[in-house]
């Protein structure tokens, strides 16, 4: 089948999708955007999360033509003009990417917390990225980056 | 593989006649773990995503009808005062991104024994609203599951939504499991305490074929606080009352040894979710009573 959904703003096809395939699959195979991983394919990690109509979600469990019409943002689409996304540069300045197989996906499930606007406590920001997964860092470095970006979320839009 | 993508409800039903080879898909945060792992080659999935009817849900008089599809996210944020076990449960479901997706619909077609929205609907005394192009019934929670991993709906029907009665008094759910997030049940309980009727409602997850009901733990803690007149003076709950009653929920169940847990293991830990959800329970509607604000227990 044909798919035509809008990815980081642009209304994007993708020919020959197969009924079984994921939204994850397309986004990395056939669309060129590999910034989305896959590692478990059954909604463990969390290193495959996009927003699907402004809401995170793990890519590998949405069947690719629920995406169809719909809006799709990647971690690619964060940023502007091709710089990073405040979250991103926290997650560099805190040094909370060490391998960075899981840092996109951590990205992207930081922002949904970060763009509420509040400084969120070390329990919120446990609880939102309980459903990612992280081998390397120890994840504190990770929710010190989040309270960085959350800090200059909240003084930049204060 | 086919897929079906019907833009009403009404095409949907028929769809679903027509194909009975296809597998119906909503948050597919179970359906796609199977096709990604090969688990399951159907011939079609016929996506449930589109239909606004399955979203949304609506106060229907002293009911709450909450569309099959409607993700455990917004169960959480906006259903915590008329259901609130449901609500508890669903906070409880895997993570957000599962949460975002997964829906008490997509639960109920999996009908998986450790599921957790089932012991809140059974508790609460829940039915299934199943539709088909023959028309629409409604199945009682407690006869929805026949089986592990299988459910009371005939091959030409769907969930259009679960009609769970509106709480009149409190609820409580607990889950056991190895950490806070991403597990799936060792064992879960939800008690329903209903003021109004006498009656106290439960249901027992993950510790049997199927999840099901406490009837005679249902009944002996009804009975005791009728006898004892705690229904009316909202008396501290005996000690001796909560203990037995979990007891009771535990004998209920049938749990057998797997990785998650033993069946022993099982069965206790049961009984004391059991007995701390009902003193849980009886202290919020002492609380509410008195108006002090403290658990006096
Ligand atoms: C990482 C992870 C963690 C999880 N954690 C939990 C947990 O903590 N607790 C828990 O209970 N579950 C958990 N699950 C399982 C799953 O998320 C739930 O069962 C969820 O409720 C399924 O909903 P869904 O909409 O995604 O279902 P889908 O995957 O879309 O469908 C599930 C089944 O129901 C059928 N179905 C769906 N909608 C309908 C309908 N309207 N009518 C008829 N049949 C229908 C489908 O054909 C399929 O058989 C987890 C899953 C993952 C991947
Ligand atoms: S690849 Fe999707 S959650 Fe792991
Ligand atoms: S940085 Fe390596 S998995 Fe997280």
């Amino acid at each position: 089948m044909r798919l035509s959904c809008h990815v980081n703003g642009e209304r994007r096809c993708a020919d020959g999708v197969r009924a079984r395939e994921s939204l994850l699959f397309v986004l990395r195979e056939r669309m060129g955007l590999p910034g989305s991983k896959n590692a478990c394919e059954q909604g463990e990690c969390g290193s495959c999360t996009v927003y699907l109509d402004g809401v995170p979600v793990c890519a590998c469990l949405v069947p690719a033509g629920q995406a169809r019409d719909r809006q799709v943002v990647t971690v690619e689409g964060l940023g502007d003009d091709g710089g990073l996304d405040l979250v991103q540069e926290a997650f560099v300045e805190a040094g909370a990417v060490q391998c960075g197989f899981c840092t996109p996906g951590f990205v992207v499930a930081a922002h949904d917390l970060v763009r509420r606007g509040y400084a969120p406590t070390e329990e919120e920001i446990r609880e939102a990225l309980a459903g990612n997964l992280c081998r390397c860092t120890g994840y504190e470095k990770i929710i010190d980056a989040v309270k960085l970006a959350a800090s200059r979320w909240w003084a930049r839009s204060g | 593989m086919d897929y079906l993508q019907p833009a009403s409800w009404a095409e949907a039903l028929a769809l679903r006649a027509q194909r009975p080879d296809a597998v119906p898909v909503a948050g597919g945060t179970d359906v796609m773990v199977g096709l990604n792992f090969d688990r399951h080659r159907p011939a079609a999935l016929l996506d449930l995503s589109r239909l606004r009817e399955l979203t949304g849900w609506e106060r229907d008089g002293d009911h709450v009808r909450l569309g099959a599809a409607e993700p455990y996210t917004r169960i959480v944020q906006r259903l915590r005062d008329p259901l609130p076990a449901l609500a508890q449960a669903s906070r409880t479901v895997g993570s957000p991104q599962i949460r975002n997706r997964g829906s008490v619909g997509g639960n109920l077609g999996s009908a998986s024994p450790a599921g957790d929205a089932h012991p809140p609907l059974l508790a609460a005394g829940a039915t299934v609203e199943a539709a088909s192009v023959r028309g629409t019934r409604l199945i009682p929670a407690a006869e929805f599951f026949t089986g592990v991993k299988a459910n009371a709906l005939a091959p030409d029907e769907l969930i259009a939504a679960v009609r769970v009665p509106v709480a009149r008094g409190p609820q409580r759910f607990a889950k056991i499991g190895t950490r806070n997030a991403m597990v799936i049940a060792v064992c879960s309980f939800a008690v329903a305490l209903d003021l109004a009727g006498r009656r106290v409602g439960t249901g027992v997850g993950s510790a049997a074929p199927t999840p099901r009901r406490a009837t005679a733990a249902e009944e002996f803690a009804a009975g005791e606080l009728e006898a004892a007149g705690l229904w009316d003076s909202r008396g501290p709950l005996p000690g001796s009352l909560a203990r037995r009653f979990g007891q009771l929920v535990a004998d209920a169940a049938s749990p057998v040894d797997d990785v998650r847990g033993t069946a022993a293991y099982r069965r206790h830990a049961l009984s004391v979710i059991a007995r701390r959800t009902l003193t849980w329970a009886w202290a919020e509607l002492r609380k509410e009573t008195s108006g002090c604000g403290c658990h006096a227990m």
